[in-house]
């Protein structure tokens, strides 16, 4: 390039020199009217370099600036403007006396991870090794539909396809940065390295979460390879017993492997019966979606979340423009639904857990009442407009909100298809819906709503080929009797509510959440009016509530949690489910539940916050990474002051009516 | 970078002129911007006093603009580029070319890394590498040199007394494939070989690069980091989730003798071993292809101990004589690299082993009667061999007893003294002379020279030359310190009764002459070195002129040069770094067989590759024999292929080899 550039610089001189000279011969009229056609391109073209030449030194000159700075500078500046620093968690807890004791181990959840490719097809010359996903994603711009073609897996066989191999990262470096400056483990990770961490006795179980969790096994052995390096560290760190850090999906891929790692060879790991009790300490539970999430039955219908919905209530007609034959959403739909893992995330536990027609464990309970009981008198809270939390897919809003008595519901299972759309132009587009003909659609609207119960059934109905794939993985019910042999199989293993916690009366399971945040729980549907290669259903997003202080927001009625998770999902277990002996936990395994109240970060240059409660800003939370670190030292759960509840979490839990 | 580079270039001199103060360049620049706009209705004589100074300024600016438009211009064509138009389609990669050919993954691969090209991340540290924070410290773009030089150098020394981490400061290798894939963005070490392993179906699952801390002592990576048994515990695991499939291992450079260790090792008994048990290696270890392998030593360890030398730096200094040396900037940028170095254990693992047997004494070397093709380059394509059959044919090696050279001189004081009989050589046992303690302390720079006086220096200089085994005297004497902390870690004898149990001791086990092999016979060891690159032997010295204390008083005489003498450096075959005799004798004949080195018999087979230079376009070359580019070497990448999918040393075609590498074998005497 410097060649190029010196080869440039005499014509850029020469085109320079020109416009110079002229003004200085100027009386004749006809000369100064060249002249000032000169002076015109002179003052459009030139002024236009002119002014890129004055930005560019001047970001130059920043960024030289910048770099010269000492790099305490930005940290006196916060200081100055906000007062002192508290220290991080880690220079407190090593102030403390606390040192690396125990080993621990990441394991990452969904969409954290980053992405590698293997092999690929010829669109992705060059790419070797290169990430797909996380990153800068790069490759998402330059070439979108060969990105998605590699992001898929096989629709049948829910593997990679024939002649692509796109495989986790290894290492720290999978998931500490999401994005450029996106932190997700990296906080965490640099407070554990403050007492005394480092490579040897810290691991990050990267898995490949698109697949269903038994096929990281089958494909990549990363079951195997997570008991090795378990194994290895608690060898190599005298004996100490591993401390086990799953975040959000992690949690359930960790259940999994603490049911696989007993269970005998060939489905399982072959460690026997006494492996969890012999080399883990604690599994410290971040945001865990041990019941599943709503968000995931509205990602599996129709592609969507509350951040879509709000979008399409600010620009309507933006991502369902047929202009530019986009169809961002059917892409997206069609790449996520060959993810088995998207499946492992549906609501567990049916009406028992997530309410029915007409009740909900959360009834009653809102964010904003919670916090205004703190500060205000209780007489003052306005009864917030009820919700039914149970529906957790209505169709329209009167329907939300009607009396179960009045609401006509026409049985949807079973219903005929009706013929397939038209001429199938839109099967290169593989989601399923132009299979379902206008009477499959009909049906599912007819049958207005749908609990908890109702969910897999209706994911059934209108992706039956997805949902054949995901059941042979996963399972969504509630055990009656956990010695049923069925129950050995392993799609039971990651559903908390249909496997027995291992035997390890040592061991001590944490769930560490935040709260204060309104987060997804039941939406409101309406049919699509759209041409006919469009989606549907999607969110009614015209629906809320006339109050600011309602749980109705573009179609989407919310409740207390972290953005993703509800509290409900994250704390029940532990609150509960597990509490003592229970039938899920007969060797009385201890558990705590950990809230953290989410207080949004004070201005913008504390970056994402110390104190914030979001799925994944948590990680960054000073109060939690010092809780890890002094797990991690060797603490108990009750050194730690056992339960840290903000929710009415314990009360939920009381009305859900599950046989312990 | 070129961005950076091009600010510091541009910004300075246009802004300094312009500007009063650097303060405000913000504002200054919106006023200049509207300037122009006013400036065409004002009159002409004020028009042209104003264009004085858009003369200056503005067309500085304008220049600027232009340049950078043209550059983005210039980018985004080239990102618009489709993919494979931009490249001129070299030749099929081996890896796609053995695919198509039905190869497929089979054993799973450990790849062992070398010396220095590991990259090295900061876990903890000292204020000023505040920021670093498992950034990467050696390898990568090596911007910590650049913005702090002390700081880096500080962090990258390891503590004088114990060879481990200084207090206060955790540096750690990188681990997995991206810690040695490209040492520095663009210069590949492993990457070409990864790529062609992944074409045929190799993943993380199976291809494992076993990274450790190449500036400890190998026992101590085991003791700090556990990295003996973090590699153990992965060999074991990928046998098993490969279906039982055993592992090919594929040491580089330093990793061979590292590997070797490691053999050992795993078998012997805890603490000190890894408990694998005898038959560990037979059960879990297919082959080992040791690349470019510095079995028995390289004698550039030589020169960098005694004086932080190589050819390189010789050679920058016969160009720029006072350029190193020169104190204006109070650099003095040899004596903190020797400070750096004498505190990594593993350098010692590289001196020459075997002592005069193997290097050769006053007067004779294996290598005695080579020719150095400095400028006849077809030389070695015309004395090559290509197979086995012609080997056995007498070619006569042409020996030129003129400009013979001693090659068993590691050191010689002087071009006289390394050319002179042995009979002529002035001799002073060194061990005598130098029980004069030392007055001088110079002790900031830590390289013992402080330590010793000018006179014994002088005594050490008469003694005129120095062999393999003297040579490690003579280290003893001047860095005392060092050699007593590093030979607790190594050796570099030969052993004369290996059943002596003191070999049980670890400092042996990564001395090809003081270890026998494990028991498996089904196991195999290949020698895959590249030959026709002239290599260091042995080196000219000359005292230091300078006076100072603490500056190093031996230096190359750069000004010796004749037959295989350049630059006072004595050159024979190799890959430029490590010479043929070390790469090839051990699997030439030390374990060829069954020999005491090698009770069991394990195969071994010799694969040379004639080093031939690339073409303009081809980069570094499909064809190097290079230390390092050799990994980017076709054929060698073909071989490693097949033996990872199955193939026996046998089935690639047994021995290859072009150099003299069984008639220097065979001039070394050593009982088998």
């Amino acid at each position: 390039m410097a060649l190029i550039r010196r080869r440039k610089q005499p014509e850029d001189e020469i085109q320079q020199q020109n416009p110079d000279p002229k003004p200085d011969e100027d009386d004749d009229k006809e000369q100064r009217a060249l002249k000032k056609s000169g002076k015109k391109n002179y003052s459009c073209v030139d002024n236009c370099c002119w002014f890129i030449g004055c930005v560019c030194s001047v970001w130059w000159l920043l960024l030289f600036l910048y770099n010269a700075m000492p790099a305490s500078f930005p940290q006196f500046v916060t200081e100055a403007i906000s007062g002192p620093f508290p220290d991080p968690p880690g220079v407190k807890c090593l102030k403390d006396g606390l040192k690396a004791k125990h080993p621990v181990v990441f394991v990452p959840g969904i969409v954290t991870g980053g992405l590698e490719l293997w092999e690929g097809h010829q669109c992705m010359d060059g790419l070797f090794r290169k990430r797909l996903w996380g990153g800068t994603f790069g490759e998402v711009y330059k070439r979108p539909s060969c990105w998605l073609q590699h992001m898929s897996l096989d629709n049948k066989t829910g593997m990679d396809p024939p002649g692509i191999r796109v495989r986790p990262v290894s290492g720290l470096v999978a998931a500490d940065y999401f994005a450029p400056g996106y932190f997700v483990w990296a906080v965490l990770i640099a407070n554990l390295a403050r007492v005394g961490y480092e490579e040897k006795n810290m691991y990050m179980a990267a898995y490949d979460w698109r697949l269903s969790f038994q096929n990281t096994e089958v494909r990549d052995q990363t079951l195997s390879r997570i008991k090795s390096n378990i194994e290895l560290m608690v060898a190599t760190n005298g004996g100490k017993k591993a401390v086990i850090i799953p975040h959000s999906m992690g949690v359930i891929y960790f259940l999994h492997f603490m049911k696989w790692v007993e269970a005998p060879a060939p489905m399982g790991g072959g460690g026997g019966p006494d492996w969890c009790a012999k080399h883990i300490k604690a599994v410290m539970n971040i945001g865990g979606p041990f019941l599943g999430v709503p968000k995931a039955v509205a990602g599996l219908f129709s592609a969507e979340a509350k951040d879509i919905a709000s979008a399409r209530a600010l620009a309507p007609g933006v991502l369902d423009s047929d202009l530019f034959q986009i169809q961002t959403l059917q892409h997206i739909m069609r790449m996520s639904r060959t993810w088995d893992s998207t499946m492992s995330m549906i609501p567990k536990g049916g009406d028992t857990i997530w309410g029915g027609l007409d009740w909900s464990p959360e009834e009653g309970h809102s964010i904003s009442k919670r916090k205004h009981r703190k500060n205000e008198s209780e007489s003052e809270v306005r009864e917030a407009a009820f919700a039914n939390y149970g529906r957790i897919v209505s169709f329209g809003r009167d329907v939300a909100e009607a009396p179960s008595s009045e609401i006509e519901r026409i049985e949807f299972r079973g219903a005929v298809k009706g013929k397939n759309v038209a001429n199938n132009t839109c099967r290169d587009v593989w989601t399923e819906y132009h299979d379902m003909g206008f009477g499959g659609i009909k049906a599912v609207s007819e049958y207005k709503v749908y609990t908890g119960d109702d969910i897999p059934d209706l994911l059934e109905f209108v992706a039956p080929k997805m949902m054949e794939r995901g059941s042979a993985h996963f399972s969504y019910g509630i055990a009656d009797n956990l010695d049923d042999p069925k129950y050995a199989h392993y799609k039971y293993w990651s559903n908390p509510l249909e496997m027995k916690l291992p035997n390890a009366p040592d061991m001590e399971i944490y769930s560490l959440y935040g709260v204060g945040i309104p987060t997804e729980r039941a939406y409101v549907y309406k049919l699509t009016t759209a041409a006919e290669c469009y989606i549907p259903f999607q969110i009614d997003s015209s629906a809320k509530d006339k109050s600011e202080e309602g749980c109705l927001k573009d179609g989407v009625y919310t409740v207390d949690g972290d953005e993703t998770v509800p509290a409900l999902s994250a704390g029940y277990m532990c609150a509960k489910g597990w509490r003592g002996k229970t039938r899920f936990n007969p060797s009385g395994i201890k558990t705590y539940v950990r809230e953290y109240d989410h207080n949004p970060p004070s201005n913008f240059l504390e970056g994402r916050g110390t104190l914030s409660g979001a799925h994944v800003d948590i990680m960054g939370n000073f109060q939690l990474i010092e809780d890890v670190i002094k797990i991690a030292a060797g603490a108990t759960g009750e050194e730690l002051g056992g339960d840290q509840v903000y929710t009415g979490i314990f009360e939920w839990s009381e009305k859900i009516k599950l046989k312990l | 970078m070129v961005l950076r580079f091009r600010k510091l270039y541009f910004t300075e001199p246009t802004l300094s002129k312009s500007y009063e103060s650097y303060e405000t360049p913000k504002d200054e620049k919106k006023q200049a911007t509207e300037k122009p706009k006013a400036e065409k209705k004002q009159e002409k004589g004020e028009r042209n006093k104003k264009r004085i100074r858009w003369g200056c300024v503005n067309s500085c600016c304008w220049f600027i603009g232009c340049m950078c438009t043209t550059w983005w211009l210039l980018l985004f064509l080239y990102h618009c580029l489709p993919a494979n138009l931009g490249v001129l389609k070299g030749p099929e990669p081996p890896g796609v070319r053995l695919k198509n050919e039905g190869l497929t993954a089979l054993h799973p691969v450990v790849l062992v890394p070398g010396m220095v090209t590991v990259g090295l991340e900061l876990w903890e540290g000292r204020p000023c590498s505040q920021g670093f924070f498992r950034k990467r410290l050696w390898g990568g773009s090596f911007t910590g040199i650049l913005n702090r030089p002390l700081c880096w150098l500080e962090h990258l020394s390891l503590d004088k007394e114990t060879g481990l981490d200084p207090p206060g400061i955790r540096v750690r290798p990188v681990p997995g494939l991206v810690a040695a894939d490209y040492f520095a963005p663009g210069y590949f070490v492993w990457a070409v070989l990864i790529e062609n392993l992944a074409s045929i179906g190799y993943e993380g699952k199976n291809m494992y690069m076993a990274t450790y801390d190449w500036r400890l002592s190998f026992q101590n990576t085991e003791i700090r980091d556990q990295t003996l048994s973090r590699l153990k515990a992965n060999i074991e695991l990928m046998y098993v989730t490969n279906g039982n499939k055993k592992v090919v291992v594929v040491p580089h450079s330093m990793g061979v003798t590292y590997f070797l260790h490691f053999l050992k090792w795993v078998e012997a008994p805890p603490p000190m071993g890894g408990g694998g048990g005898p038959g560990w290696c037979d059960k879990y270890i297919k082959s080992i292809m040791n690349i470019g392998p510095a079995f028995l030593g390289i004698p550039r360890a030589v020169s960098s101990m005694l004086s932080a030398e190589g050819k390189d730096v010789a050679l920058i200094r016969s160009m720029d004589p006072g350029f190193l040396d020169s104190e204006i900037l109070g650099l003095k940028t040899m004596e903190h690299m020797m400070r750096v170095i004498r505190t990594w254990d593993s350098v010692i693992s590289l001196l020459p082993k075997g002592g005069d047997p193997i290097w050769g004494d006053l007067d004779s070397a294996p290598e005695e009667g080579h020719v150095c093709g400095f400028e006849t380059k077809g030389f070695f394509q015309s004395n090559s061999r290509e197979n086995n059959d012609s080997r056995n044919k007498d070619t006569r090696p042409r020996i030129e007893i003129k400009h013979g050279a001693k090659y068993g001189r590691m050191i010689s004081f002087g071009k006289e003294a390394s050319e002179q009989h042995s009979s002529k050589l002035h001799k002073v046992a060194p061990m005598e002379l130098m029980q004069a303690v030392s007055n001088a302390t110079c002790g900031e720079v830590w390289t013992e020279y402080g330590k010793i006086n000018r006179q014994n220096i002088q005594k050490l200089a008469d003694n005129k030359a120095y062999t393999a085994e003297t040579f490690i005297d003579l280290l003893r004497y001047v860095a005392p310190k060092t050699m007593q902390r590093a030979e607790a870690h190594f050796s570099h004898g030969i052993a004369t009764d290996l059943d002596d149990p003191k070999y049980g001791h670890y400092k042996y086990w990564s001395n090809p002459l003081e270890t026998k092999l494990p028991y498996a016979p089904d196991m195999e060891i290949y020698s895959l070195y590249g030959v026709g690159l002239p290599t260091e032997r042995s080196y000219v010295y000359k005292l230091s002129p300078s006076d100072k204390c603490d500056s190093i008083p031996f230096r190359i005489d750069s000004s010796a040069e004749g037959g295989c003498l350049r630059g006072g450096v004595y050159f024979t075959d190799g890959d430029e770094c490590v010479p043929v005799i070390s790469a090839g004798f051990m699997c030439a004949k030390g374990w060829r067989g069954k020999t005491r080195f090698n009770p069991s018999g394990i195969a071994t087979y010799i694969r040379e590759y004639q080093h031939s230079p690339p073409s303009l376009l081809e980069g570094r070359g499909l064809k190097s024999g290079h230390h390092v580019d050799i990994m980017g070497n076709a054929a060698l990448i073909e071989d490693v292929l097949r033996v990872a999918a199955g193939a026996s040393g046998e089935e690639i075609g047994g021995d290859k080899i072009y150099s003299d590498i069984l008639r220097m074998s065979d001039r070394v005497n050593i009982e088998l």
